[in-house]
């Protein structure tokens, strides 16, 4: 970014990232209604896309209102390319099985309810106002998919390896959370919003505490895939994703649904 | 062997201080689960407050047969009813 | 309607003469509104008939989430996409409701799911259709639930008490259902001529298909008299049928949709529609398993189920290590 950050420019740009989180991984979640395990996974499953799709709307709403051009929570959703979405990796990456799934859910969730608890007590009221009533419902999606993971983890040979598995493959997403930028900065400045590498004590106890309890190991490796937060490198799966998301948007412009 | 989850019976309070109430059933793993996914079935339109789960096989339940005995003696005791008593209008609400 | 062409168990109505004392009993007891419980003393055919309907009523639900799933992903605004898929889960909970009203006449939901995932039980013609366009969705909603709601507010009546209060339940949540589908057809209607065309689309290809849903004329069937004396039918599928008609063509022209029937006028006499007969040739076709999309929707419910079959394992497992661990600790207690 050339220049100073405004205030401004940066509070819209962290708002995108709330809300590119909860649009992606909502969008991810939606795709199992109908396909899921046994009937009450599709229904606990749907209720958790839901409570992302509306908060989605509202963190897209305010970030449309604070950028000040009129842009609606749709318009942002609907009519941004991928460079401009600022979503984790984490949650742009494949469903691939229900434990994959699961794994990338609590991973998320873990770092999800941590964060909104401290926007809790954001300086920006309609930030704290939004992380309030959002993070009762993270606090219930994070005991589920906790569980789940703990249940698989422990479960049969088979579903101890598949955990094991996605677990492996999605660790490499984590450390995207907490690394800072300029923008994350700005908020710290401004007493909107923590330090990202504050979370990771938290994080790595809560974290740790579930998967001792599923008897996954936790992978050594600290590497981290960076790139959705700054919008710098997606991963290739966001196109495809948008491709579905907006095609009736893209293919009917200024239509009204 | 038989892996199906097993049936639970789901009870529900509202928000109005009635009784817990059955509601439906759904299949889990365990009492915890079954907790869980009634919250997410049965509650999805705010239905409740509080929720008793019951495995379905450890429910004892009257037999039909035993109707007659069980319920009838009480329909010949109509004094247990307050519409039973004829009480003047003069005397105002009882 | 979700259940369809449902066999009835049993050779017909027995008249009073040829019943035992227990069928009397029984069937005085229906005939006076009793509501049958599952302890209850039932005829064979009783149970065996319900199974069947109710079972298949509930796959219609399970199969029924993939049309309308099919779009979730590419619902065109963030509310339509909550809606739809608030809706699409709502036909999971109706087919977990109908499930385990089953489960009440001694049968469990895996057995019934292995039934239809082999093809011996069927679901409801309908969902062996494709959706093409957004409109769809406003179809959906509209035609199909709207012809399912005719079959369903009665069966609130129906004589088995949990088959009963599933339905209850169900028309309950389902009313948001068909105006959250007129809803998106109004707003078609309303919008550029491509939406029109989309709607006028939908409309073409679901009408027929959603007349078929009633199944063909049973006046003359000794099944579905037994089913009616039985109170687990309450209206003959002509008498739906033609309601349905006469509800949606006024909703049609509001719309300014044409229906794509050059039959359907006031009969000033009747008072009713009269309308064509839809192709019944194709509607045994789609039973047999000829549909569009009889194929993909049978294996994306095998799919689903073999797919998941170690995730219901492992927590099964999971439960059952947490039990036996919970017991040795009280044992050790002691």
């Amino acid at each position: 970014m050339a220049d100073k950050l405004n205030k401004n420019d940066a509070l819209f740009q962290f708002l995108l990232r709330l809300g590119d989180n909860t649009l992606v991984l909502g969008h991810r979640v939606s795709e199992w209604c109908g396909h899921s395990p046994v009937l009450e996974e599709d229904i606990a499953l749907a209720n958790t896309a839901l409570d992302m799709i509306g908060q989605t709307q509202f963190w897209l709403g305010l970030a449309g209102e604070v950028e000040g051009k009129g842009r609606t929570a749709d318009n942002l959703a609907f009519l941004r390319d991928v460079w401009d979405f600022r979503n984790l990796l984490l949650v742009e990456q494949p469903n691939g099985d229900f434990g994959q799934t699961m794994m990338r859910q609590f991973l998320f969730d873990a770092w999800h309810s941590i964060m909104l608890g401290r926007l809790m007590k954001s300086s920006d009221q309609r930030i704290a106002d939004i992380a309030e009533k959002a993070s009762k419902e993270v606090a219930y999606h994070l005991e589920r998919s906790a569980d789940t993971v703990a249940g698989l983890g422990d479960g049969t040979e088979e579903s101890h390896a598949k955990m094991q598995t996605a677990l492996d493959l999605l660790w490499p997403y984590i450390g995207e959370m907490f690394v800072g930028d300029e923008v994350d900065a700005e908020m710290v400045k401004a007493g909107v919003a923590p330090d990202p590498a504050s979370l990771r004590d938290e994080y790595d106890a809560l974290v740790g505490r579930v998967l001792a309890d599923a008897t996954l190991t936790t992978p050594d490796s600290k590497f981290a895939h960076k790139g959705g937060k700054t919008g710098m490198r997606h991963s290739e799966h966001l196109g495809h994703i948008l491709t579905q998301m907006q095609w009736l948007q893209r293919a009917y412009p200024g239509a009204t649904w | 062997m038989k892996n199906e989850w097993p049936l639970w019976e789901v009870f529900i309070r509202g928000q109005h201080g009635m009784s817990h109430r059955h509601v439906g059933s759904l299949h889990a793993p365990d009492a915890e689960m079954a907790i869980k996914n009634a919250r997410d079935v049965y509650t999805r339109r705010n239905e409740g407050v509080s929720i008793w789960v019951v495995e379905a096989a450890h429910i004892a339940a009257s037999s039909p047969s035993d109707k007659g005995p069980l319920y009838e003696p009480s329909n010949s005791k109509v004094y247990r009813h307050p519409t039973f008593f004829d009480i003047p209008e003069d005397v105002g609400a009882m | 309607m979700y259940a369809q062409m449902i066999k009835t168990a049993g050779t017909g109505v027995k008249s009073p003469e040829e019943m035992t004392d227990q069928e009397r009993a029984f069937q005085a007891r229906i005939d006076a509104d009793e509501k049958i419980e599952p302890k209850d003393w039932m005829p064979d055919d009783y149970r065996a008939t319900l199974i069947r309907q109710i079972g298949q009523h509930a796959h219609s639900e399970i199969v029924g989430q993939l049309p309308e799933g099919n779009w979730i992903t590419r619902a065109p605004t963030l509310e339509r996409k909550a809606i739809l898929l608030a809706k699409v889960q709502d036909e999971a909970g109706h087919g977990l409701y109908l499930y385990c009203a089953a489960e009440t006449l001694g049968i469990s939901r895996d057995e019934l799911t292995e039934d239809l995932l082999s093809g011996k039980m069927k679901y409801s013609s309908i969902f062996n259709y494709p959706t093409l366009n957004w409109a769809d969705m406003g179809a959906v909603g509209w035609l199909v639930d709207g012809a399912a709601i005719m079959n369903q507010v009665p069966l609130q009546r129906t004589s088995f008490g949990p088959y009963s209060r599933a339905m209850v339940r169900i028309c309950k949540e389902e009313s948001f259902h068909q105006r959250q589908g007129y809803d998106i057809m109004m707003k078609m209607c309303q919008g550029t001529e491509e939406q029109k065309q989309m709607a006028q689309d939908a409309m073409n290809r679901t009408w027929f298909p959603a007349l078929m849903m009633f199944g063909p004329s049973d006046k003359d069937s000794v099944h579905s008299t037994q089913s009616m004396a039985w109170k687990i039918k309450i209206n003959t599928n002509d008498e739906l049928r033609q309601k349905f008609v006469d509800q949606t063509v006024p909703q049609a022209e509001y719309l300014g949709l044409t229906i794509p029937d050059e039959n359907v006028k006031l009969n000033k006499k009747t008072g009713h529609y009269d309308y064509s007969e839809p192709d019944w040739s194709e509607f045994f076709e789609v039973i047999k398993g000829n549909g569009p999309c009889n194929t993909e929707r049978l294996n994306a419910r095998n799919k689903a189920w073999d797919d998941g079959k170690w995730v219901r394992d492992g927590l099964l497992a999971h439960a059952r290590k947490k039990a036996a661990r919970k017991a040795s600790a009280k044992t050790a207690a002691e």
